[in-house]
Protein backbone atom coordinates (compact mmCIF):
# COMPACT_ATOMS: atom_id res chain seq x y z
CA UNK A 1 0.00 0.00 0.00
CA UNK A 2 1.28 3.45 -0.81
CA UNK A 3 2.36 5.74 1.98
CA UNK A 4 0.26 8.60 0.74
CA UNK A 5 -2.97 6.76 -0.01
CA UNK A 6 -5.96 7.81 2.02
CA UNK A 7 -6.56 4.30 3.37
CA UNK A 8 -2.99 4.05 4.63
CA UNK A 9 -3.16 7.45 6.31
CA UNK A 10 -6.45 6.70 8.04
CA UNK A 11 -5.22 3.25 9.07
CA UNK A 12 -1.93 4.59 10.37
CA UNK A 13 -3.66 7.33 12.36
CA UNK A 14 -6.05 4.77 13.86
CA UNK A 15 -3.23 2.46 14.93
CA UNK A 16 -1.24 5.34 16.49
CA UNK A 17 -4.33 6.47 18.40
CA UNK A 18 -5.09 2.98 19.70
CA UNK A 19 -1.53 2.32 20.81
CA UNK A 20 -1.14 5.72 22.50
CA UNK A 21 -4.59 5.46 24.04
CA UNK A 22 -3.78 2.07 25.50
CA UNK A 23 -0.50 3.36 26.89
CA UNK A 24 -2.07 6.39 28.57
CA UNK A 25 -5.06 4.57 29.99
CA UNK A 26 -3.08 1.65 31.35
CA UNK A 27 -0.68 4.07 33.07
CA UNK A 28 -3.61 5.97 34.56
CA UNK A 29 -5.36 2.82 35.78
CA UNK A 30 -2.20 1.20 37.13
CA UNK A 31 -1.18 4.28 39.14
CA UNK A 32 -4.63 5.31 40.31
CA UNK A 33 -4.57 3.67 43.76
CA UNK A 34 -1.15 5.10 44.53
CA UNK A 35 -2.27 8.60 43.50
CA UNK A 36 -5.49 8.55 45.55
CA UNK A 37 -3.52 7.33 48.55
CA UNK A 38 -1.03 10.17 48.06
CA UNK A 39 -3.75 12.80 47.88
CA UNK A 40 -5.51 11.44 50.97
CA UNK A 41 -2.25 11.29 52.89
CA UNK A 42 -1.37 14.83 51.85
CA UNK A 43 -4.61 16.05 53.39
CA UNK A 44 -4.12 14.07 56.59
CA UNK A 45 -0.61 15.38 56.95
CA UNK A 46 -1.77 18.97 56.57
CA UNK A 47 -4.49 18.50 59.16
CA UNK A 48 -1.73 17.43 61.54
CA UNK A 49 0.45 20.40 60.57
CA UNK A 50 -2.43 22.77 61.33
CA UNK A 51 -2.87 21.32 64.82
CA UNK A 52 0.81 21.47 65.65
CA UNK A 53 0.80 17.73 66.48
CA UNK A 54 3.40 17.40 63.74
CA UNK A 55 5.48 19.86 61.77
CA UNK A 56 7.23 19.64 58.41
CA UNK A 57 10.51 20.49 60.16
CA UNK A 58 10.31 17.44 62.43
CA UNK A 59 10.72 15.22 59.38
CA UNK A 60 8.40 12.43 60.53
CA UNK A 61 8.01 9.47 58.21
CA UNK A 62 4.78 8.71 56.43
CA UNK A 63 4.06 5.78 58.77
CA UNK A 64 4.59 7.90 61.88
CA UNK A 65 2.28 10.61 60.58
CA UNK A 66 -0.38 8.07 59.66
CA UNK A 67 -0.20 6.56 63.14
CA UNK A 68 -0.65 9.94 64.83
CA UNK A 69 -3.50 10.74 62.49
CA UNK A 70 -5.30 7.45 63.11
CA UNK A 71 -4.92 7.80 66.88
CA UNK A 72 -5.88 11.43 67.31
CA UNK A 73 -7.91 12.71 64.37
CA UNK A 74 -11.49 11.87 63.54
CA UNK A 75 -13.17 13.30 60.41
CA UNK A 76 -16.69 14.48 61.14
CA UNK A 77 -19.30 15.21 58.50
CA UNK A 78 -21.53 18.19 59.23
CA UNK A 79 -24.45 19.85 57.55
CA UNK A 80 -22.96 23.23 56.74
CA UNK A 81 -26.15 25.31 57.01
CA UNK A 82 -27.60 23.90 60.23
CA UNK A 83 -24.30 22.94 61.82
CA UNK A 84 -25.63 19.49 62.75
CA UNK A 85 -23.35 16.47 62.72
CA UNK A 86 -24.33 13.93 60.06
CA UNK A 87 -24.07 10.58 61.80
CA UNK A 88 -24.20 8.26 58.83
CA UNK A 89 -22.85 10.14 55.82
CA UNK A 90 -23.50 8.76 52.35
CA UNK A 91 -19.80 9.01 51.43
CA UNK A 92 -16.36 8.22 52.75
CA UNK A 93 -15.04 11.37 54.49
CA UNK A 94 -11.45 10.41 53.65
CA UNK A 95 -11.94 10.75 49.90
CA UNK A 96 -14.77 13.32 49.90
CA UNK A 97 -14.04 16.21 47.56
CA UNK A 98 -15.80 19.31 48.82
CA UNK A 99 -15.17 21.28 45.65
CA UNK A 100 -16.77 18.58 43.55
CA UNK A 101 -19.71 18.35 45.94
CA UNK A 102 -20.16 22.12 45.83
CA UNK A 103 -20.49 22.01 42.03
CA UNK A 104 -23.08 19.22 42.08
CA UNK A 105 -26.72 20.24 41.74
CA UNK A 106 -27.86 17.99 44.62
CA UNK A 107 -24.81 18.14 46.82
CA UNK A 108 -24.01 21.85 46.55
CA UNK A 109 -25.66 25.22 47.09
CA UNK A 110 -24.87 28.81 46.10
CA UNK A 111 -22.59 30.56 48.57
CA UNK A 112 -23.71 33.72 50.37
CA UNK A 113 -22.08 37.01 49.37
CA UNK A 114 -18.37 36.92 50.22
CA UNK A 115 -15.04 38.52 49.36
CA UNK A 116 -13.20 35.25 48.84
CA UNK A 117 -14.57 34.50 45.35
CA UNK A 118 -16.42 31.45 46.64
CA UNK A 119 -19.36 30.80 44.33
CA UNK A 120 -20.76 27.57 45.67
CA UNK A 121 -20.61 25.59 48.88
CA UNK A 122 -21.09 21.90 49.57
CA UNK A 123 -24.20 21.05 51.60
CA UNK A 124 -22.14 18.72 53.73
CA UNK A 125 -18.62 19.51 54.85
CA UNK A 126 -15.89 17.45 56.48
CA UNK A 127 -14.22 18.89 59.55
CA UNK A 128 -11.81 17.14 61.89
CA UNK A 129 -11.96 16.63 65.62
CA UNK A 130 -8.68 16.07 67.37
CA UNK A 131 -8.99 14.04 70.54
CA UNK A 132 -6.68 14.10 73.53
CA UNK A 133 -5.22 11.11 75.35
CA UNK A 134 -8.49 10.51 77.19
CA UNK A 135 -10.65 10.61 74.09
CA UNK A 136 -12.17 14.06 74.73
CA UNK A 137 -12.22 16.58 71.89
CA UNK A 138 -9.24 18.86 72.17
CA UNK A 139 -9.24 20.76 68.89
CA UNK A 140 -11.38 21.31 65.84
CA UNK A 141 -9.77 21.59 62.42
CA UNK A 142 -11.72 23.48 59.78
CA UNK A 143 -10.98 23.40 56.06
CA UNK A 144 -10.72 26.93 54.63
CA UNK A 145 -10.29 28.24 51.14
CA UNK A 146 -10.42 31.59 49.40
CA UNK A 147 -8.90 33.76 46.73
CA UNK A 148 -5.58 35.52 47.29
CA UNK A 149 -3.77 37.41 44.55
CA UNK A 150 -3.42 34.84 41.78
CA UNK A 151 -5.01 31.72 43.10
CA UNK A 152 -7.35 30.06 45.50
CA UNK A 153 -5.59 29.14 48.72
CA UNK A 154 -6.59 25.89 50.43
CA UNK A 155 -5.77 25.31 54.04
CA UNK A 156 -6.79 24.25 57.51
CA UNK A 157 -7.44 26.30 60.62
CA UNK A 158 -7.17 24.55 63.96
CA UNK A 159 -9.24 25.93 66.84
CA UNK A 160 -9.16 24.98 70.49
CA UNK A 161 -12.20 23.24 72.01
CA UNK A 162 -13.34 26.69 73.21
CA UNK A 163 -13.88 27.29 69.43
CA UNK A 164 -12.13 30.64 69.45
CA UNK A 165 -8.49 30.18 70.41
CA UNK A 166 -6.41 29.49 67.32
CA UNK A 167 -4.12 26.48 67.65
CA UNK A 168 -2.59 26.74 64.21
CA UNK A 169 -3.07 27.37 60.51
CA UNK A 170 -1.62 25.83 57.40
CA UNK A 171 -2.04 26.12 53.65
CA UNK A 172 -1.52 23.05 51.52
CA UNK A 173 -2.34 24.32 48.07
CA UNK A 174 -1.95 27.75 46.52
CA UNK A 175 -0.33 29.48 43.58
CA UNK A 176 0.83 32.71 45.21
CA UNK A 177 4.17 34.29 44.29
CA UNK A 178 6.99 32.41 46.01
CA UNK A 179 8.78 34.66 48.49
CA UNK A 180 5.88 37.12 48.68
CA UNK A 181 2.35 35.73 49.00
CA UNK A 182 3.87 32.27 49.03
CA UNK A 183 5.22 33.12 52.49
CA UNK A 184 1.90 31.84 53.86
CA UNK A 185 3.94 28.63 54.02
CA UNK A 186 6.64 30.24 56.16
CA UNK A 187 6.83 28.45 59.53
CA UNK A 188 7.74 31.72 61.26
CA UNK A 189 4.59 33.39 60.04
CA UNK A 190 2.45 30.40 60.94
CA UNK A 191 4.01 30.46 64.41
CA UNK A 192 2.40 33.86 64.99
CA UNK A 193 -1.09 32.34 64.90
CA UNK A 194 -1.47 30.07 67.95
CA UNK A 195 -3.07 31.86 70.87
CA UNK A 196 -5.00 34.45 68.86
CA UNK A 197 -8.76 34.62 69.21
CA UNK A 198 -10.97 33.93 66.20
CA UNK A 199 -14.09 35.56 67.68
CA UNK A 200 -14.79 38.69 69.73
CA UNK A 201 -17.01 38.84 72.83
CA UNK A 202 -20.19 38.84 70.73
CA UNK A 203 -19.02 35.75 68.80
CA UNK A 204 -18.48 37.74 65.64
CA UNK A 205 -15.48 36.70 63.51
CA UNK A 206 -12.74 39.14 64.41
CA UNK A 207 -9.47 37.60 63.36
CA UNK A 208 -7.61 39.46 60.63
CA UNK A 209 -4.24 39.90 59.05
CA UNK A 210 -3.13 43.53 59.40
CA UNK A 211 -0.44 45.61 57.76
CA UNK A 212 2.74 45.68 59.80
CA UNK A 213 3.37 43.93 63.06
CA UNK A 214 0.66 42.95 65.50
CA UNK A 215 2.61 42.05 68.60
CA UNK A 216 2.00 39.06 70.90
CA UNK A 217 -1.47 37.46 71.24
CA UNK A 218 -1.94 38.97 74.71
CA UNK A 219 -1.89 42.54 73.38
CA UNK A 220 -3.37 41.88 69.93
CA UNK A 221 -5.70 38.88 70.25
CA UNK A 222 -7.45 39.40 66.93
CA UNK A 223 -4.57 40.53 64.72
CA UNK A 224 -1.80 38.74 62.89
CA UNK A 225 1.25 40.30 61.18
CA UNK A 226 0.79 40.97 57.49
CA UNK A 227 3.07 39.37 54.92
CA UNK A 228 5.47 41.99 53.63
CA UNK A 229 5.14 42.55 49.91
CA UNK A 230 1.88 40.63 49.82
CA UNK A 231 -0.95 42.87 50.97
CA UNK A 232 -3.46 41.26 48.61
CA UNK A 233 -2.68 37.72 49.73
CA UNK A 234 -2.87 38.95 53.35
CA UNK A 235 -6.26 40.48 52.66
CA UNK A 236 -7.32 37.21 51.03
CA UNK A 237 -6.42 35.35 54.20
CA UNK A 238 -8.44 37.84 56.28
CA UNK A 239 -11.40 37.53 53.93
CA UNK A 240 -11.48 33.78 53.98
CA UNK A 241 -11.23 33.66 57.78
CA UNK A 242 -14.09 36.12 58.00
CA UNK A 243 -16.18 34.00 55.66
CA UNK A 244 -15.51 30.56 57.09
CA UNK A 245 -15.83 31.70 60.69
CA UNK A 246 -19.06 33.52 59.83
CA UNK A 247 -22.66 32.34 59.51
CA UNK A 248 -22.18 31.15 55.93
CA UNK A 249 -19.27 29.00 57.06
CA UNK A 250 -18.72 27.06 60.24
CA UNK A 251 -20.28 29.42 62.83
CA UNK A 252 -23.50 27.31 63.17
CA UNK A 253 -21.50 24.15 63.82
CA UNK A 254 -19.16 25.87 66.27
CA UNK A 255 -22.13 27.36 68.15
CA UNK A 256 -23.71 23.92 68.50
CA UNK A 257 -20.39 22.46 69.54
CA UNK A 258 -20.10 25.07 72.32
CA UNK A 259 -23.61 24.27 73.56
CA UNK A 260 -22.83 20.59 73.79
CA UNK A 261 -19.46 20.95 75.41
CA UNK A 262 -20.02 23.63 77.99
CA UNK B 1 29.82 6.51 14.44
CA UNK B 2 31.33 6.83 17.91
CA UNK B 3 32.27 10.49 17.47
CA UNK B 4 28.91 11.07 15.90
CA UNK B 5 27.21 9.65 18.98
CA UNK B 6 29.39 11.75 21.27
CA UNK B 7 28.77 15.00 19.45
CA UNK B 8 25.05 14.22 19.28
CA UNK B 9 25.06 13.85 23.05
CA UNK B 10 27.28 16.77 24.02
CA UNK B 11 26.73 19.38 21.32
CA UNK B 12 23.40 20.49 22.79
CA UNK B 13 25.17 21.44 26.03
CA UNK B 14 27.19 24.37 24.71
CA UNK B 15 27.53 24.21 20.92
CA UNK B 16 23.82 24.04 20.16
CA UNK B 17 22.01 24.60 23.42
CA UNK B 18 18.25 24.41 22.95
CA UNK B 19 17.57 27.33 25.29
CA UNK B 20 20.63 29.51 24.71
CA UNK B 21 21.08 29.12 20.97
CA UNK B 22 17.79 27.80 19.66
CA UNK B 23 15.85 29.83 22.29
CA UNK B 24 13.26 27.07 22.75
CA UNK B 25 11.47 26.04 25.92
CA UNK B 26 11.77 29.44 27.60
CA UNK B 27 8.26 29.37 29.08
CA UNK B 28 8.87 26.48 31.44
CA UNK B 29 12.39 27.72 32.15
CA UNK B 30 10.80 30.79 33.75
CA UNK B 31 8.11 28.95 35.62
CA UNK B 32 9.80 26.07 37.40
CA UNK B 33 13.14 27.61 38.32
CA UNK B 34 12.34 29.35 41.60
CA UNK B 35 13.57 26.21 43.36
CA UNK B 36 16.23 23.61 42.56
CA UNK B 37 14.00 20.70 43.47
CA UNK B 38 11.27 21.47 40.96
CA UNK B 39 13.85 22.37 38.31
CA UNK B 40 15.61 19.01 38.72
CA UNK B 41 12.41 16.99 38.46
CA UNK B 42 11.22 19.04 35.51
CA UNK B 43 14.61 18.60 33.83
CA UNK B 44 14.50 14.84 34.33
CA UNK B 45 10.95 14.65 32.98
CA UNK B 46 11.76 16.71 29.89
CA UNK B 47 14.96 14.75 29.19
CA UNK B 48 13.21 11.38 29.41
CA UNK B 49 10.21 12.46 27.39
CA UNK B 50 12.39 14.02 24.67
CA UNK B 51 14.53 10.89 24.44
CA UNK B 52 11.57 8.50 24.31
CA UNK B 53 9.56 10.55 21.87
CA UNK B 54 12.62 10.90 19.62
CA UNK B 55 13.09 7.14 19.78
CA UNK B 56 9.46 6.38 18.96
CA UNK B 57 9.24 8.93 16.16
CA UNK B 58 12.48 7.65 14.67
CA UNK B 59 11.25 4.03 14.76
CA UNK B 60 8.19 5.05 12.80
CA UNK B 61 9.92 7.59 10.57
CA UNK B 62 9.70 5.48 7.43
CA UNK B 63 6.05 4.64 8.02
CA UNK B 64 4.62 8.01 9.01
CA UNK B 65 2.68 9.54 6.09
CA UNK B 66 4.16 12.98 5.56
CA UNK B 67 0.76 14.67 5.41
CA UNK B 68 -0.02 13.80 9.04
CA UNK B 69 3.49 13.62 10.46
CA UNK B 70 3.19 16.61 12.81
CA UNK B 71 0.00 15.38 14.42
CA UNK B 72 1.46 11.88 14.79
CA UNK B 73 4.54 13.33 16.53
CA UNK B 74 2.28 15.38 18.75
CA UNK B 75 0.18 12.35 19.67
CA UNK B 76 3.27 10.41 20.67
CA UNK B 77 4.67 13.32 22.69
CA UNK B 78 1.36 14.03 24.38
CA UNK B 79 0.92 10.39 25.40
CA UNK B 80 4.41 10.25 26.88
CA UNK B 81 3.87 13.49 28.77
CA UNK B 82 0.63 12.22 30.30
CA UNK B 83 2.36 9.03 31.37
CA UNK B 84 5.20 11.07 32.89
CA UNK B 85 2.68 13.25 34.72
CA UNK B 86 0.89 10.18 36.10
CA UNK B 87 4.16 8.67 37.29
CA UNK B 88 5.17 11.89 39.04
CA UNK B 89 1.78 12.09 40.76
CA UNK B 90 2.15 8.54 41.98
CA UNK B 91 5.74 8.64 43.17
CA UNK B 92 6.80 12.22 43.91
CA UNK B 93 3.45 13.71 44.84
CA UNK B 94 4.81 16.79 46.63
CA UNK B 95 6.94 17.90 43.74
CA UNK B 96 4.27 17.15 41.16
CA UNK B 97 1.97 19.40 43.17
CA UNK B 98 4.45 22.26 42.84
CA UNK B 99 5.08 21.62 39.17
CA UNK B 100 1.30 21.55 38.69
CA UNK B 101 0.37 22.49 35.18
CA UNK B 102 3.93 22.72 33.86
CA UNK B 103 4.37 18.97 33.49
CA UNK B 104 1.35 18.90 31.22
CA UNK B 105 2.79 21.86 29.36
CA UNK B 106 5.87 19.83 28.39
CA UNK B 107 3.65 18.90 25.43
CA UNK B 108 3.97 22.43 24.16
CA UNK B 109 7.70 22.62 24.87
CA UNK B 110 9.18 23.46 21.51
CA UNK B 111 12.31 21.39 22.19
CA UNK B 112 10.31 18.18 21.89
CA UNK B 113 8.56 18.97 18.63
CA UNK B 114 11.71 20.59 17.32
CA UNK B 115 13.85 17.52 17.90
CA UNK B 116 11.19 15.08 16.67
CA UNK B 117 10.69 16.95 13.42
CA UNK B 118 14.23 18.23 12.99
CA UNK B 119 16.26 15.18 14.02
CA UNK B 120 14.30 12.00 14.69
CA UNK B 121 12.55 12.06 11.29
CA UNK B 122 15.94 11.77 9.53
CA UNK B 123 18.01 9.62 11.89
CA UNK B 124 18.00 6.06 13.25
CA UNK B 125 16.32 5.32 16.60
CA UNK B 126 19.33 4.95 18.89
CA UNK B 127 21.01 8.08 17.63
CA UNK B 128 17.71 9.93 17.98
CA UNK B 129 17.37 8.68 21.54
CA UNK B 130 20.85 10.02 22.32
CA UNK B 131 19.96 13.31 20.66
CA UNK B 132 16.90 13.51 22.92
CA UNK B 133 19.03 12.89 26.01
CA UNK B 134 21.56 15.49 24.83
CA UNK B 135 18.97 18.16 24.22
CA UNK B 136 17.27 17.29 27.48
CA UNK B 137 20.60 17.77 29.23
CA UNK B 138 21.17 21.09 27.49
CA UNK B 139 17.78 22.23 28.72
CA UNK B 140 18.46 20.77 32.16
CA UNK B 141 21.77 22.55 32.46
CA UNK B 142 20.24 25.97 31.88
CA UNK B 143 17.28 25.16 34.13
CA UNK B 144 19.47 24.03 37.00
CA UNK B 145 21.83 27.02 36.66
CA UNK B 146 18.91 29.44 36.70
CA UNK B 147 17.25 27.65 39.61
CA UNK B 148 20.54 27.64 41.55
CA UNK B 149 20.90 31.41 41.27
CA UNK B 150 17.22 32.11 41.87
CA UNK B 151 16.82 29.88 44.91
CA UNK B 152 20.07 31.02 46.49
CA UNK B 153 19.54 34.76 46.03
CA UNK B 154 15.75 34.69 46.22
CA UNK B 155 15.27 32.68 49.36
CA UNK B 156 18.76 31.97 50.69
CA UNK B 157 18.31 28.23 50.21
CA UNK B 158 19.52 25.37 48.07
CA UNK B 159 17.31 22.32 47.62
CA UNK B 160 15.28 23.58 50.56
CA UNK B 161 18.24 23.78 52.97
CA UNK B 162 18.95 27.23 54.36
CA UNK B 163 22.41 28.38 53.32
CA UNK B 164 22.19 32.11 53.91
CA UNK B 165 20.05 32.94 56.96
CA UNK B 166 17.41 35.42 55.78
CA UNK B 167 16.06 38.37 57.75
CA UNK B 168 12.68 36.59 58.05
CA UNK B 169 14.38 33.75 59.87
CA UNK B 170 16.47 35.95 62.12
CA UNK B 171 19.57 36.08 59.89
CA UNK B 172 21.20 38.95 58.05
CA UNK B 173 20.33 38.32 54.41
CA UNK B 174 17.56 40.41 52.88
CA UNK B 175 16.29 38.12 50.08
CA UNK B 176 16.26 39.59 46.62
CA UNK B 177 12.57 39.76 45.75
CA UNK B 178 13.31 40.13 42.04
CA UNK B 179 14.80 36.65 41.98
CA UNK B 180 11.53 34.94 42.82
CA UNK B 181 9.64 36.65 40.03
CA UNK B 182 9.70 35.36 36.46
CA UNK B 183 11.56 38.44 35.26
CA UNK B 184 14.69 37.24 37.05
CA UNK B 185 14.80 34.14 34.85
CA UNK B 186 14.83 36.39 31.77
CA UNK B 187 17.81 38.31 33.13
CA UNK B 188 19.71 35.16 34.07
CA UNK B 189 19.02 33.40 30.78
CA UNK B 190 19.98 36.61 28.99
CA UNK B 191 23.29 36.80 30.84
CA UNK B 192 23.84 33.10 30.16
CA UNK B 193 23.32 33.61 26.42
CA UNK B 194 25.62 36.63 26.46
CA UNK B 195 28.36 34.71 28.29
CA UNK B 196 28.03 31.74 25.96
CA UNK B 197 28.24 33.90 22.85
CA UNK B 198 31.24 35.82 24.15
CA UNK B 199 32.95 32.48 24.66
CA UNK B 200 31.83 31.09 21.28
CA UNK B 201 31.42 34.18 19.08
CA UNK B 202 30.36 32.15 16.01
CA UNK B 203 26.99 31.53 17.72
CA UNK B 204 26.08 35.18 17.20
CA UNK B 205 23.47 35.50 14.50
CA UNK B 206 24.56 37.73 11.64
CA UNK B 207 22.57 40.93 11.25
CA UNK B 208 19.79 40.47 8.82
CA UNK B 209 20.18 43.36 6.49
Amino acid sequence: MQRDSVTYIVGFAAVVCIVCGLMVSSAAVALKTQQTANAAFDKQRNVLYATGLASPAAGLSREQLETIYDERVKPVVIDLKSGDVVDSPSFDPATYDMDKAADGADTGMPAPENSSSIQRLPKEAVIYQVTGEGGEVEMIVLPIKGYGLWSTLYGFLALDKDTTTVRGITYYKHGETPGLGGEVDNPNWKAKWPGRKAYNDQWQPALQVIKGQAGPPSSAPHQVDGLSGASITSRGVSNMLHFWLGDGGFAPYLAKFREQHS
Amino acid sequence: MATNMKSTLFDPLFENNPIALQVLGICSALAVTTKMETALVMAAAVTLVTACSNFAVSLLRNMIPSSIRIIVQLTIIASLVIVADQVLKAYVYDISKQLSVFVGLIITNCILMGRAEGFAMQNPPVLSFVDGIGNGLGYSMVLVCVAFIRELLGSGKLLGHSLIPTVNEGGWYQPNGLMVTSAAAFFIIGIFIWALRSWKPYQIESDEA
